[in-house]
Formats: C-alpha cells, structure tokens, sequence
C-alpha cells in the first residue's frame, strides 16, 4: 500500500519521529500528577517513623493474630444478648445522626440550591458545609464531649456535622435537578416559596432523599463504630476498644470484626440495590 | 390516574415518615439519647467553642511541632493511597467483567475488596497495633486495607463504565489482552481512577487523624495529647491546621479534576 | 474462489432459543455484500461468528481455506488481523487522539511488550497519516475522537480496519447512528474500499434501499434464516416483505 501522506499535519517529536500524543494540558496534568504522587510516595516512606518496629516478626505476629480472629471467634468479657445491645446502641446512634442530620439537611440544602435560593444565601451554606468537611468527625466528636459533656448528645452531635455535610451537596443537587416547568407552573399560580417546596420540590425528590438518608445511614454506621472505639462514644466500637486494647482477647476481637462486617455487608447490599435503581452512574461520599 | 398516582405517594410518604419516627424513637431510647438535652447542649456547646477554642500567642509556639506531625500524617495518607491504588488497579482489572479473565478470580478480587472496606479501619488499626506497635507503619497499613477495598469497588466501576466498546473493537483486531487493558481500558478510566484517588487522599488525611488518636502516630496523637491535657488552644491549632490542610488539598484536587476529566 | 465459507452455521446464546439457524453462504474475493433484515434476526451474531467474537455452536466457518472454528489464541489473533470490523457506535477509545486509535488496528501484529511500549513504526505512523489523508480526516489527527462528529468518528474506525490490511472488511451497521449526509459519506468510502482497494466487505444494514444501491449481492435474515439470497435486482418488493415479515408492510402501510 501506498505510504506517501501529507506532511503537513504531521507533528514529529524532537528526534524527528512522528508524535502520536496530542501534547494536551490534560495529558500533562496527569502525567504530573501520577509524577507527583509517586514522588510523594517514596518520600513518605524513607520519613516514616519505625520506632521500635521490627517487620518480620509484625507480620509473622499480625498473621497469627488474624487467624486466631476469623477461625475461633468468642465471647468472653460478654453476653449474646450483651453483644446484641452494644450492636443496637452503634446503630442507635448512626440513626440519629443520620435522620436529625437530614431533617437539618433538608432546610440547609433548600437554602443551598441554586433554583430556590439566592446566590449568596448559596455560597454563604457551601463555604459552611466545606468547613465542616475538612474537620475529621472524631474531633467534632471529641470537641463536643467537651464542650456539651460526655454522652450519646456529645457523639450525635459531633457525628451530625459530617452528615449534614454529606446530605447537604446531595440534597442541593437533586433540588437543582427539578424541571423547571413544575416550579414555574406552581410559582404562576401564586404560590409560596413554601407551597412550592412542598407541592413541587418535595413529591419529586423524596425517593431520592430517602436514598441518599440511606446511603449515609451506611456510612454514619462504621462512623458509629469509629466513634465508639476512638471517642468513647459506646456500642460496638467501644467493646472492640476494649478487648483489643485492655483485653488483648483476640478472639473476642474476631467476634466484633464479624459482627461488624456483617451487619456492613447487609447495609451494603442494600444500598448498592439503591444506586442501581435510583442513580445509575457511580455514587461519590 | 394522576389523582390515584398522588394518593398512593401520599400514603407511601405517610407510612414512610411513621416508619421514619418510630426506628428515630427505638433509637433514641436504646442509645439513652435525650432530644431536649441535645437540643440545649448545641448552643452550649458552641459558645463553649467560641470562648475557649482560641489560638493564642502561646500555643502558636507549638505550631512547628504540629506542622510537622501533620505533614507525617499527610504523607501517610499519600503513601497508603497511592499504595492501595496500585493494587486495586490490578483487583479492578480482575473484578469487572470487561476485563475479567476467569470467574473465579474476579470474584476472589470482588471479595477481597468487600472484607477489606466492609471492616472498619479503626478495626484494622487495633488489629495491626498489637503487632506493629506504636509507629507509622501501623497507621499506613491500616489505611492501606481500608483504601483497596474502597478503591477496587471504585475502578470496577469505572472500568465497566468507560470501554466495553473499545475492549470489543480492539479484540476484533487481533490484540493481545495486555495490549487490550494498555491501550483501551486503563487511557479511558485514568482520569476517573485518579478523581478517586485524590478523593481518597482527602479521606485518608481526615481518617489518619482518627488511626492517629488509637495508635498514638501523626497529628491524631498530638490532638490526643493536648485534649487530654486540657490544653484547649492548641487543640483548636491543631483543628485549624488540619481544617487548612484539608481545604488546600481539596482545592488542588478540585483544579486536577476540572482539567483531567 | 471463495474468500469465506459459511456452511450450516447455527448459534444459541442458551441452548433453547437458537439466534442462528443452518446458515450457508459463500462470499467470494472483491465483493460487496450486505445482509439486510429486521433487528434481531442475528445479523451482528452472523457477523461476529465470522472472527470469532462469538463462539460457534454448530456448523463450520472457512475464510481464506482455513477453518476458523477451532482457532485457539495466537491463531486467532491471527485470523483476526486479516479481518477488520467497523461499528455500529464506532468503539473507538474517546479519550485517544484519532492517530492513537487507528494505530490500534496493527497492535495484531505486536507482541505483548512493543504494544505496551507503543513501539509503532514510522511506516506504520506514515501509512495512518495516509489513510487518514484518503478519508479527509488527515486535519484531525490530533484531535480526541470524542471531539469529531459521529461520520468522523466512524471514518476514524474504518481507518482503524484497513491499517490492519485486511482481506475482510467486517461492517456491524455502519450507519446506524448517523445522519443520511454523513450515511452517504461512509458508505462511499466502504465502497471504494472493494473497489479501488479490492478490499471484501461484508455490511449489516437495515435500510433496504442503502443496501441496493451499493451492494454486488444481498442476503437477507429472518429469525435466525437466510430467506434471500441473490442480486440487488432479484430483490423484488414481494421478496423484501419475506425478509421483513408481512407485519412490517402493514406497518409502513398504516
């Protein structure tokens, strides 16, 4: 076949053979940043700390460990009907927070969604809720333990910033996704902001709201488990706590883990059922 | 028919709030949760916040020692992320169907990813403190485990998502399957993979404060060690430089993103 | 001489419901040949048989007085190096440039290591820049083909197909997805792929009329059955109505 072509769009790299690449500003922001986390990565490592580590007997050890964990779970410090408790008083918590944070969620996110709000009511709540992301859970937990007293008040509340947080950017969204005409066509008829959230906004989104309530339902469950562990706040989490770090009961350390797991699993499923009817490309926290 | 469709919403709406109250009431007693105390506790505690979380001339001395903890904590955070995303490339290749080689190892890859995510990484932390003891190893690896199952999930979905078409066109040319994941599969769902990766970085950054607080490394013990003490102005320090570094972190990846996708 | 032979190929995805049933047909080298029918009589599943995108059930496929059946991996990538294919929705790689994917058509004759490295040769680069050239692309070579319009995008895979050179030019609904201006610029250029390149094409289309004017011979499917086979001109309208069912008149008469 022939092979004579026309020279003129042709881009040739420096040693004069011909560039397939497009040179684009994309491809370079990703070839440094993949650069930089490499980079980054290397660094980290020779800055790591390993005071008093000696690696081989940590994973000969931490390999035992696990197995003593999944192969002879028990229950030594406490009941079955204990361990039931502690689980309900985990998800007891991941529920509050998770229901108040959307009730709040719900107004905030009104005054967040651009269609319903004015501009600067919108940025005013973003910059908010971008705060109350960058401040990790546990030290809202913590903070609140404190200043309100130690207790399930002090770990709901501290739990609720993060949901509102999380619930807020969703709810907004689906706001925004209402058609327009609804709106137009309530807000024609001289209705009230109110009458069009609530005869417009509200019966087009509530499926979506209750799914994404669930969503974070999900992940306000292993937040529960975290805060029990790492704050104090009770449950599950904290009898992990306690029998891996006061017991050193590693069986019963493997009976916590499995009621953890399965009781994510379960919610798992569920709410991976949910993004696939309600929302069908991925879903991000 | 419209008139029916509304009913029957109303009804689900009605018995969805009831179900609603009643799992909200169930909670709040087994967890001894009192709403009203809640209620007084919040304005409480806020202007407790505003009077005693103050940084002061005094507590700006310890920022040199908390920069560098919180630079130890993001670096580890870094380093388990990008870690964690090189194995989840090669479980995501192994779990989604376009790439699948053979069932049984997509679902050991599926699986994998499952146990990892669905056990929490305070979980990990404590297991792996009893071993590893007290340094950033421990914390790394805690994350580590968590970021692959979190990680595998998210590739497996963007691999299904972006070239199936692509995987078929290249098979019909006579490519070899590393030629396949090379030049088809990893050029589309790059940028999305490295969306999720800085969106884990800036989750790792804010776990790593919680693994820091149980296995006593990076800038959650330092935050442990002055809550503990009381010594409430640096704690507020500690939260802000936290806070800056999250939110610069966040804006970077936000301009990565906005180019790359 | 026959380039390929279809000699009574049957295809079940399930074991029940057979998509394909007792199919024989030859085509001979330098033809053009459309296979028309309704959606879902198994026009794309015939087409994958022929390169074993989808595996056989019963029956035999030569090309090129070799069996394809039984090819097992190097031997098939083989095969399908002489076999180029052009789709429906294009199957490009949207985020490549154009050069990029239709470079992609020689990864057949790469092995694992000279693909990954992107080791193409310069006469390889030229001969894409050629192709390109020849289907009036050349200015978009590096462009992201998710920025070309859907002809352009469909003309980037047909130059992905005949970088391969290949002696069958598989064709899965060319112009489905696109406007009858851009339709008539493809099916040119497949055209001209037989008779200037004496390239052998073998095209799904659905319209009829596309079909007639175009092709040196049609094959029509029913349900998984070739009804027609012959000529444009022994399609008659009564014939046409066999390949698409008495229900399709009433429609289009309606």
């Amino acid at each position: 076949m022939e092979t004579v072509a026309n020279p003129t769009y042709m881009k040739r790299k420096r040693n004069g053979r011909i560039s397939i690449k497009a040179g684009s500003k994309s491809e370079r922001v990703i070839r440094l940043t993949m650069m930089l986390l490499f980079v980054l990565t290397v660094t980290a490592f020779l800055l790591f700390d390993y005071t008093g580590l000696e690696l081989w007997t940590a994973i000969v050890e931490t390999g035992q460990n696990l197995k003593v964990m999944f192969f002879e779970p028990a229950l030594n410090h406490f009941t079955w009907a204990e361990a039931f408790y502690q689980v309900g008083v985990t998800l007891g918590l991941a529920v509050l927070s998770t229901i108040i944070g959307a009730v709040i969620a719900f107004f905030l996110a009104l005054m967040a969604a651009t269609n319903l709000s004015k501009e600067w009511v919108t940025k005013v709540v973003r910059v908010i809720v971008a705060f109350i992301r960058a401040v990790p859970t546990v030290l809202w937990v913590l903070i609140f333990a404190i200043a309100a007293g130690l207790g399930s008040e002090a770990a709901v509340l501290g739990m609720l910033f993060h949901s509102i947080a999380y619930l807020v950017k969703a709810f907004s969204e689906a706001f925004e996704e209402v058609d327009k005409g609804i709106l137009e066509a309530l807000r024609a008829t001289g209705s009230s902001w109110w009458h069009v959230v609530i005869h417009g906004i509200m019966p087009s989104t509530f499926t979506y709201i209750l799914s994404w309530t669930f969503l974070r339902f999900e992940i306000n469950f292993a937040v529960a488990v975290a805060m029990g562990a790492a704050a104090g706040a009770g449950g599950i989490g904290f009898e992990l706590f306690m029998a891996s770090g006061f017991y050193f009961d590693l069986s019963e350390v493997g009976f916590i883990t499995y009621a953890i797991l399965i009781i994510a699993i379960i919610l798992e499923v569920f709410s991976t059922q949910l993004k696939n009817r309600y929302f069908p490309s991925s879903v991000r926290n | 028919m419209s008139e029916k469709v509304m009913q029957k919403r109303k009804w689900q709406m009605t018995i969805a709030l009831i179900i609603i109250i009643a799992i909200t009431y169930l909670s709040a007693a087994i967890t001894k949760f009192n709403f009203i105390d809640g209620l007084v506790a919040f304005p409480e505690a806020i202007g407790w916040m505003f009077s005693n979380l103050l940084i002061t001339q005094e507590s700006l001395e310890k920022l040199p020692t908390i920069l560098d903890k919180l630079v130890e904590t993001i670096f580890m955070s870094i380093a388990a992320t990008t870690t964690a995303a090189v194995v989840s490339i090669f479980l995501g290749i192994m779990g989604s169907k376009t790439t699948s080689i053979n069932g049984f190892l997509s679902t050991f890859a599926r699986f994998i990813a499952s146990v990892s995510r669905n056990i929490p990484v305070v979980a990990w932390a404590l297991i792996l403190l009893l071993s590893f003891g007290q340094n950033s190893l421990t914390g790394y690896l805690a994350l580590f485990v968590g970021t692959v199952g979190f990680l595998t999930r998210a590739f497996i979905e963007s691999i299904d998502e972006a070239s199936h078409s692509a995987v078929e066109a290249l098979t019909a040319t006579g490519a070899t399957y590393f030629h396949i994941v090379n030049k088809a599969v990893i050029p589309q769902s790059l940028p999305q993979m490295i969306s999720w990766i800085l969106f884990m970085i800036e989750t790792n950054i804010r776990s790593a404060t919680l693994v820091g607080i149980l296995t006593g490394t990076g800038i959650g013990y330092t935050f442990d060690m002055y809550y503990k003490s009381m010594n409430y102005n640096v704690v507020a320090l500690v939260t802000f430089s936290i806070v800056i570094a999250v939110i610069i972190i966040e804006l970077m990846s936000n301009y990565i993103r906005k180019v790359i996708m | 001489m026959a380039l390929l032979q279809i000699a009574r190929l049957s295809k079940s995805y399930d074991n029940e419901t057979k998509v394909l049933k007792d199919i024989s047909f030859s085509v001979k080298a330098g033809e053009f040949v459309s296979i028309i029918g309704p959606s879902g009589a198994g026009k794309s599943t015939l087409l994958r048989c022929v390169n074993q995108m989808v595996p056989i059930s019963s029956g035999e496929v030569i090309f090129d007085n070799a069996p394809v059946t039984q090819l097992k991996k190097r031997a098939l990538r083989q095969l399908r190096t002489n076999i180029g294919m052009v789709f429906q929705h294009y199957n490009l790689v949207p985020r490549l440039t154009v050069i990029e994917n239709v470079l992609h058509g020689r990864l057949g004759y790469k092995t694992t290591l000279q693909g990954i490295m992107s080791r193409f040769t310069e006469k390889e680069k030229e001969q894409a820049f050629y192709l390109l050239r020849k289907l009036g692309i050349e200015e978009h070579a590096y462009k992201r083909c998710d920025q070309l319009s859907g002809g352009q995008q469909q003309r980037v895979g047909i130059a992905r197909a005949l970088i391969q050179g290949p002696k069958l030019v598989l064709c899965d609904e060319p112009i489905a997805s696109l406007d009858p201006n851009s339709s008539k610029i493809i099916m040119d250029h497949l055209k001209s792929i037989t008779s200037e390149l004496g390239i052998t094409c073998l095209v799904n289309l659905h319209q009829v009329e596309v079909a007639q004017q175009y092709s040196d011979r049609i094959i029509g499917l029913n349900q998984g059955e070739v009804v027609f086979d012959g000529t444009n001109y022994q399609l008659t309208e009564e014939k046409t109505n066999r390949i698409y069912g008495t229900e399709m008149r009433e429609l289009i008469t309606v």
